[in-house]
């Protein structure tokens, strides 16, 4: 037992924690925009994972790193933007458009990888780059709290960022109240003039570009390489963790922090002869519970003030 | 559905084939340093041998009972994709079975596939009662499920069943009652065949036929219609996400005893998102799921006869595939043809 509190109690468990969280962090808040907007996009999956191989080829060709994360984020943007041509234009349910994209994205990825890596299975062939990692100064020399919060993946840096910005573009922005309108009530947005389909477009983009961001992480920053299915769920926690969060950029962020902590949990554990199939397991496990007592809580809420508003009707 | 709507929809879909397989020739032609080969061998392939007939009718096995499992569940407007996972945790129940237990004949494969038709329908079962009881989202806890299926799978089969002899991470051998007879000499087409189709009619007489299947299809188009006119909508939504889910626990356990002589899957086998294209080719029908897992199954043997003498990759089928979702689920899609011949239909 003691052993496994020394592994939490690491700031290496710290450092491995902000750095599993980051994937999560950025389809989370992606999974936000476009709930916001009233679309669900579990379509993320297939996005990061399209992103992630973009990111590796593109760094590969150009030798360098940032083109690679312009491109995967570019691919991001345009799938999210054609989820928003199936769903909006063809009018294909968006779940199932998603999960077509979803599929494209598990087998166009192994046969884009094939055709350019000649490997089904990894990339390790393309000279591919890495992002940079940033050494905050001051902060790194700090014992203790340096190594957890120094030392990151630039994507790291902004995936925390982002939460700032978005949480701005919600509140702060007309479009953000214009794509909260929509989300809300897409007749009374309608009604005063928001164009409900060109909001969603939007949001669809947006929320395809921070998927972008986690995919080109992936391969290029958690790992160099990309290998196949490499993105393995972190699409679909991510919704799992928005809904969490209850649908705030802030709560996004907490919510995806603490599947980072099973995550790096789960590899550290290894270390303690728990069978790793089990531990493994313990990411969505967390998620399934997380979400059923998140709605438990909801559902008791609004019965509460349902029960409030009989009483006040009474009265 | 009138009569010429139904007609209708077939054309739709056989145009949204024909697009789809042009597609594949494009993109056949634009990678293969051999496009007429690779496109005879994509196209006819699959029919030139009995032993390459024979690989279709084994993969159309797996797609029949996720297709009428993921009917099931999309018939009441769940968008519950645990089949897989069930699919997956079925088989892992099954294989439990057939390596650990001794019956006779008959009996032992009957009690494997009924087992792994139970872990299934509780596996897809609880996402179903989570959204009843909570309103938690059937799509995130039946995503995460799979997940979970996968990896305490594997986890059973490495720690309980695992044959340390065996070189790889396989189980022990199944014992040789518990097996699937062989139906087709020459091929590997087994007995699961058979009773596909017999829940084929199943399937169609529970949703077309009886009191609940009404009731879940009633709650599949107006729930609050459902709601108001009396259906216990919690229970139907539970009960069809159950019978979902053991269809494909059945499927899994049928596909590892006809198959395989031990579990040796390292990952989730797919199968279960390949029902929910054959679920929405077939309009969450069973009728019609035969056609459509025909269709899917013949496709990814010619696309595996293909990739194995030419230079395409056979992955490119997960393309088509996607398209075909796509088009098929976009109900703008032919919209005004549609309109065209209702009001046409209407004036006559």
């Amino acid at each position: 037992m003691s052993a496994f509190f020394d592994i939490i109690f690491s700031s290496h468990f710290g450092y491995s924690v902000l750095r599993v969280s980051t994937p999560i962090l950025f389809a989370a808040l992606g999974a936000l925009i476009s709930d916001k907007a009233g679309v669900i996009n579990i379509a993320l999956e297939g996005i990061m994972l399209i992103s992630a191989l973009t990111g590796v080829i593109f760094s590969a060709i150009t030798g360098s790193a940032f083109f690679g994360l312009f491109m995967a984020v570019l691919f991001g943007g345009l799938v999210g933007l054609s989820l928003g041509y199936f769903s909006l234009n063809l009018k294909t349910n968006v779940i199932l458009a998603a999960v077509a994209i979803n599929l494209i994205a598990i087998g166009g990825t192994v046969f884009i990888l094939y055709l350019v890596a000649g490997d089904k299975g990894i990339s390790s062939s393309l000279a591919s780059k890495v992002l940079p990692k940033i050494n905050i100064p001051l902060l790194q020399n700090i014992p203790g709290i340096g190594p957890i919060f120094s030392g990151h993946n630039v994507l790291t840096y902004l995936a925390f960022l982002s939460v700032l910005f978005i949480w701005f573009f919600l509140y702060k922005t007309p479009l953000g109240l214009r794509i909260r309108a929509v989300g809300e009530n897409e007749h009374a947005a309608d009604s005063v003039g928001i164009s409900v389909v060109k909001t969603r477009y939007i949001a669809l983009t947006i929320s395809g570009i921070l998927a972008g961001f986690g995919g080109a992480y992936m391969s290029m920053g958690y790992v160099s390489w990309f290998s196949r299915d490499m993105v393995a769920g972190r699409g679909f926690i991510a919704l799992a963790a928005e809904a969490m969060g209850g649908a705030t950029p802030i709560g996004c962020m907490l919510t995806s922090l603490l599947f980072g902590f099973f995550d790096a949990l789960a590899n550290s554990l290894q270390l303690l002869k728990i069978p790793y199939e089990f531990v493994s397991m313990l990411p969505y496990v967390a998620t399934v519970v997380g979400l059923v007592i998140y709605t438990i809580r909801k559902t008791e809420k609004i019965r509460r003030i349902q029960e409030k508003a009989a009483e006040g009707g009474n009265a | 559905m009138t009569k010429s709507q139904r007609l209708f929809e077939v054309y739709r879909t056989g145009l949204v084939i024909l697009i789809s397989l042009l597609i594949a020739m494009v993109i056949i032609l634009l990678v293969s340093e051999e496009p007429g080969e690779a496109m005879k061998l994509f196209l006819i392939g699959p029919l030139d041998s009995l032993r390459h007939i024979g690989n279709v009718l084994e993969m159309m096995v797996p797609l029949l009972f996720t297709g009428l499992a993921v009917s099931v569940m999309f018939s009441a407007s769940q968008f519950n994709l645990g089949a897989e996972g069930a699919f997956f945790f079925g088989a892992i129940g099954a294989a439990f079975i057939a390596v650990n237990w001794n019956l006779p004949p008959v009996i032992h494969p009957t009690v494997a596939i009924l087992w792994g038709g139970l872990i299934g329908s509780i596996f897809c079962g609880i996402p179903g009662l989570l959204k009843v009881k909570w309103g938690s989202s059937e799509l995130v806890s039946s995503l995460m499920f799979n997940y979970i299926a996968y990896f305490f799978g594997l986890y059973l089969i490495n720690y309980f069943l695992r044959d340390v002899n065996a070189g790889a991470m396989v189980s022990h051998r199944f014992v040789e009652t518990s097996k699937l007879i062989k139906i087709i000499p020459k091929t590997r087409v087994h007995f699961g065949i058979l009773i596909a189709a017999v829940m084929v009619v199943i399937t169609a007489i529970f949703l077309f036929r009886t009191r609940w299947g009404y009731r879940i299809r009633v709650i599949g188009t107006n729930i609050r219609f459902a709601r108001y006119s009396g259906i216990n909508t919690d229970r139907a939504i539970i009960l069809s996400q159950v019978i979902g889910g053991f269809i494909a626990g059945m499927g899994g356990s049928i596909e590892l005893l006809g198959m395989y002589r031990r579990f040796e899957w390292q990952y989730l086998p797919g199968y279960g998102w390949t029902g929910v294209i054959v679920a929405i080719l077939a309009r969450n029908n069973p009728v019609y799921v035969p056609v459509a897992a025909f269709f899917l199954a013949y496709m990814r043997i010619g696309a595996d006869i293909m990739s194995r003498s030419t230079d395409m990759p056979n992955e490119f089928v997960a393309i088509i595939q996607g398209i075909i979702i796509i088009l098929i689920a976009a109900t703008s899609f032919l919209s005004k043809q549609r309109h065209k011949m209702v009001v046409k239909e209407a004036m006559s």
